[in-house]
C-alpha cells in the first residue's frame, strides 16, 4: 500500500513540474504560434538563479523561511528574460515563417545554455539546505520527503491560479481573443503586441517557478534545460498545442508512464514516451484537448 | 524568360555555371597537397556536412517541410557503420554505404509514412519526437550501443585497400578524395533529381499545395518520396562521417545535431541549391574554430545565428546574389 502511495506522489511530483514548463510553453504557443525552443532553457535560468540566490543567504546564516522567500527569485528572473528576448528579438518575427522563429529561438537555447556556463560555471549548484529542512513525512511504514509534497502542492496551486487567471479575469479574456483571431482582436482594440509581451513573460515565469522549486531536491546542473524541454513537448504534444487543460492532462500521463517506467521498463522508459506522443498525434493531430 | 539569354552549353548548363563547376572541383582536387592535413581533415567533416544538409534542403527548400529529427537518418547512417564492424566483422567502406543507405531508406520510410501526413509545425515536432526515440535507444541500450561511449569505427578499405599505418595521412589523402568522390556523386544526383519533373512538383507543392493537387499531384506520396531520398543522403553523409571520427556516439542522434543541419542549410541559404554545400562548409569551419577558440563556442555560434536569422534570412548565397546584382546594375 505505502509502495502504491509512494509510486503515486512520485507521478504527482513529475507531473508538477513538467505542468509548469509545458504550461508556460503551451500558452506562449496558444497565444503567438511561436514555438520556443530556448523554454527548457529559461526553466534552467529559474533553477540557477534560485540556487545562487539561495547559496548566498545560506552563506549569510539565513533562517530556513528566508531560504523559501528567496525561491520564486528565480521566477522572476525568468520572466524577466523573457520579457527582453520577446520585446527585442522575438517581436520582428511575427510576420515572418515560422522556420526563422523556430531557429531564432534555436539561437538562443544556444545563447542561452552558455551565458548559464559563463556565469555560474560548469559545476552543478545545489541547495539542500532547504530540501533538509523540512524533514520528512510519514507514509505507513516508510517516509516520504516533505519538500516534495511541497513541489507537487506548487504545481496544484499554479494549475489554479492560472485557470482562474485566464478565465476569470480582463487580461484573461485579452488573452484568448488574442489567441483565437489575432486580427480580430487588434480590429476591436487590442494591444496585441502587449498581449504578446505579457504571455511571453508569463510563460517563462511559469517555466523559472519550475525550475525554482525544483531545484533544492535536484541540483542546478548544465544541460539541464535541453532535456526539460524534450518532455515539455512530449506533454503538448499529447495534450494539445496551445491548450492548458491540455498541458495538465499531459504532464498526468507523462508524469505516472514515467514513473512506471522507472519502475518497470527503465531502458525503454523514453520511447515509450516518444512513441506515445506520435501516437496521439497519428490519431488526433491536434491532442488530447488541442483545437485543429 | 530574359531578353538577355545566356548561353548554354551542351549539358544544358550555363556556360559561367559550368565554369564555376569546374574551378570549385579544381580547386577541391588540389586542396589536400596545397593545405595541411588538419584543414583537409575539416575540409572532409564539411564535405560530409554539405551531403547530408544537400539531402536535408530538399525537405526545406524545395518542398518546404522543416525536418527537425534529421539527426536520426545521420546518426542511423554511423551507427550502421558501426554495428557492422561490430557484428558482421565488415571493413570494406563501399559495404558500409550501401548498408547505411539501406538502413536509411528503412528507417526514412518508416518515419515518413507517420510525418509526411502532417505539414509545418506538427511535421517539425513529430520529426523531432521520432528522431529522439532512436536517440533513448542508443542511450539506453548499452551494451548493444556503447551508450554515452557509443561505438569505436575503425579506418575502413577503400576500394579494397586498406589503410596505411599513419591513419591521419591516410585520413587527410585517400579518404579525402573518396569523400569527396561520393560528394561529387550525390551532387550531380541531387541536381538531377531537383531539376527532374520529380524536383519540380515538389517545388510545386512548396508554393501551393491546392493546386498541386488540382494539377494532379499525389502531395502525400510526393513528400514521402522526398522523405526517403533526403534521409538516404543524410544517411549516407552518417556513413562517411563515422570513420572520419573513429566513433558512432549519441551526440549526433540527439535533437540539437538535427538543428545543427537546419543551420547549416540556412546559413548558406536554403532557397538556392549550392546554399546547403556553402552553409555546411561555411559551419564546419565557424564550429571547428569557435570550439577550439572557446569553451563557450555555443555562445558564439547562437549569436552567429541570431544575427543570421535577423539580418542575412536569406543565406550567404542570398548576401552573393543580391551583391553581384547590385554590382550589375552599377555598371
Amino acid at each position: 500500500m505505502e509502495v502504491i502511495a509512494i509510486h503515486v506522489l512520485n507521478a504527482l511530483l513529475y507531473s508538477s513540474v513538467l505542468f509548469l514548463i509545458a504550461g508556460g510553453l503551451s500558452l506562449i504557443y496558444g497565444v503567438m504560434r511561436i514555438l520556443n525552443l530556448a523554454h527548457g532553457n529559461l526553466y534552467a535560468v529559474g533553477a540557477f538563479v534560485s540556487a545562487w540566490a539561495v547559496g548566498l543567504a545560506v552563506s549569510g546564516n539565513a533562517p530556513p523561511g528566508v531560504l523559501f522567500l528567496l525561491l520564486p527569485v528565480g521566477a522572476i528572473a525568468a520572466a524577466i528574460v523573457g520579457a527582453i528576448i520577446e520585446r527585442t528579438l522575438l517581436r520582428p518575427f511575427y510576420k515572418r515563417p515560422e522556420e526563422y522563429q523556430l531557429l531564432m529561438t534555436f539561437g538562443l537555447l544556444m545563447i542561452l545554455e552558455d551565458l548559464i556556463r559563463l556565469i555560474w560555471g560548469p559545476s552543478p549548484l545545489t541547495v539542500t539546505a532547504v530540501y533538509a529542512s523540512v524533514g520528512s513525512i510519514p507514509i505507513g511504514d516508510g517516509r516520504y520527503p516533505g519538500y516534495n509534497v511541497i513541489i507537487i502542492a506548487v504545481g496544484i496551486i499554479a494549475a489554479i491560479f492560472l485557470w482562474g487567471f485566464i478565465y476569470r479575469t480582463r487580461f484573461g479574456v485579452l488573452l484568448r481573443a488574442t489567441s483565437q483571431d489575432k486580427r480580430m482582436a487588434s480590429a476591436l482594440g487590442v494591444n496585441v503586441n502587449r498581449v504578446y509581451l505579457q504571455a511571453f513573460t508569463l510563460g517563462c515565469f511559469m517555466a523559472g517557478l519550475g525550475g525554482a522549486i525544483v531545484v533544492p531536491s535536484q541540483s542546478a546542473v548544465l544541460g539541464m534545460g535541453v532535456d526539460a524541454l524534450v518532455l515539455a513537448f512530449i506533454v503538448i504534444v499529447i495534450g494539445g498545442l496551445g491548450s492548458l487543460e491540455g498541458a495538465l492532462a499531459g504532464a498526468l500521463i507523462v508524469g505516472i508512464v514515467r514513473e512506471a517506467g522507472i519502475t518497470f521498463f527503465p531502458e525503454i522508459e523514453l520511447a515509450v514516451l516518444y512513441l506515445i506522443a506520435a501516437f496521439v498525434l497519428l490519431v488526433r493531430p491536434a491532442g488530447l484537448f488541442g483545437r485543429a | 524568360m530574359n531578353a538577355t539569354v545566356a548561353a548554354v552549353s551542351p549539358t544544358g548548363l550555363k556556360w559561367r555555371t559550368l565554369a564555376w563547376i569546374v574551378v570549385v572541383a579544381v580547386l577541391l582536387i588540389v586542396a589536400p597537397v596545397v593545405i595541411d592535413p588538419f584543414q583537409t581533415l575539416t575540409l572532409t567533416y564539411g564535405l560530409i556536412a554539405a551531403i547530408g544538409a544537400l539531402g536535408f534542403n530538399l525537405l526545406l527548400g524545395y518542398t518546404g517541410l522543416l525536418s527537425f529529427g534529421h539527426s536520426a537518418f545521420f546518426g542511423g547512417g554511423a551507427y550502421t557503420v558501426a554495428f557492422m564492424v561490430k557484428y558482421l566483422k565488415i571493413a570494406s567502406m563501399e559495404l558500409f554505404l550501401a548498408g547505411s543507405a539501406l538502413a536509411s531508406a528503412i528507417l526514412s520510410v518508416l518515419f515518413g509514412f507517420v510525418c509526411v501526413r502532417y505539414t509545418r509545425i506538427f511535421f517539425g515536432i513529430l520529426t523531432l519526437a521520432l528522431s529522439q526515440v532512436l536517440w533513448s535507444l542508443a542511450f539506453k541500450f548499452f551494451w548493444v550501443t556503447g551508450g554515452t561511449d557509443g561505438l569505436r569505427v575503425p579506418t575502413p578499405t577503400l576500394l579494397g585497400m586498406s589503410a596505411t599505418d599513419d591513419k591521419m595521412a591516410f585520413l587527410a589523402h585517400q579518404y579525402y578524395y573518396y569523400v569527396l568522390g561520393v560528394f561529387g556523386i550525390c551532387v550531380f544526383l541531387m541536381w538531377v533529381i531537383v531539376h527532374s519533373p520529380f524536383g519540380k512538383a515538389l517545388q510545386a507543392i512548396r508554393d501551393n499545395e491546392t493546386r498541386a493537387e488540382f494539377v494532379g499531384i499525389r502531395i502525400r506520396r510526393y513528400r514521402l518520396i522526398a522523405f526517403v531520398i533526403s534521409g538516404v543522403f543524410t544517411g549516407v553523409a552518417g556513413a562517411l562521417w563515422a570513420p572520419l571520427n573513429g566513433l558512432a556516439s549519441p551526440d549526433i542522434l540527439v535533437w540539437t545535431f538535427s538543428g545543427e543541419i537546419v543551420f547549416m542549410t540556412v546559413l548558406g541559404g536554403f532557397r538556392t541549391f549550392v546554399g546547403p554545400i556553402v552553409g555546411a562548409i561555411a559551419f564546419t569551419y565557424l564550429k571547428t574554430y569557435a570550439v577550439g577558440f572557446t569553451v563557450y563556442w555555443q555562445l558564439l555560434l547562437g549569436s552567429v545565428l541570431v544575427v543570421l536569422v535577423l539580418m542575412l534570412p536569406t543565406g550567404i548565397m542570398g548576401a552573393v546574389e543580391r551583391l553581384t546584382s547590385k554590382i550589375k546594375k552599377s555598371r
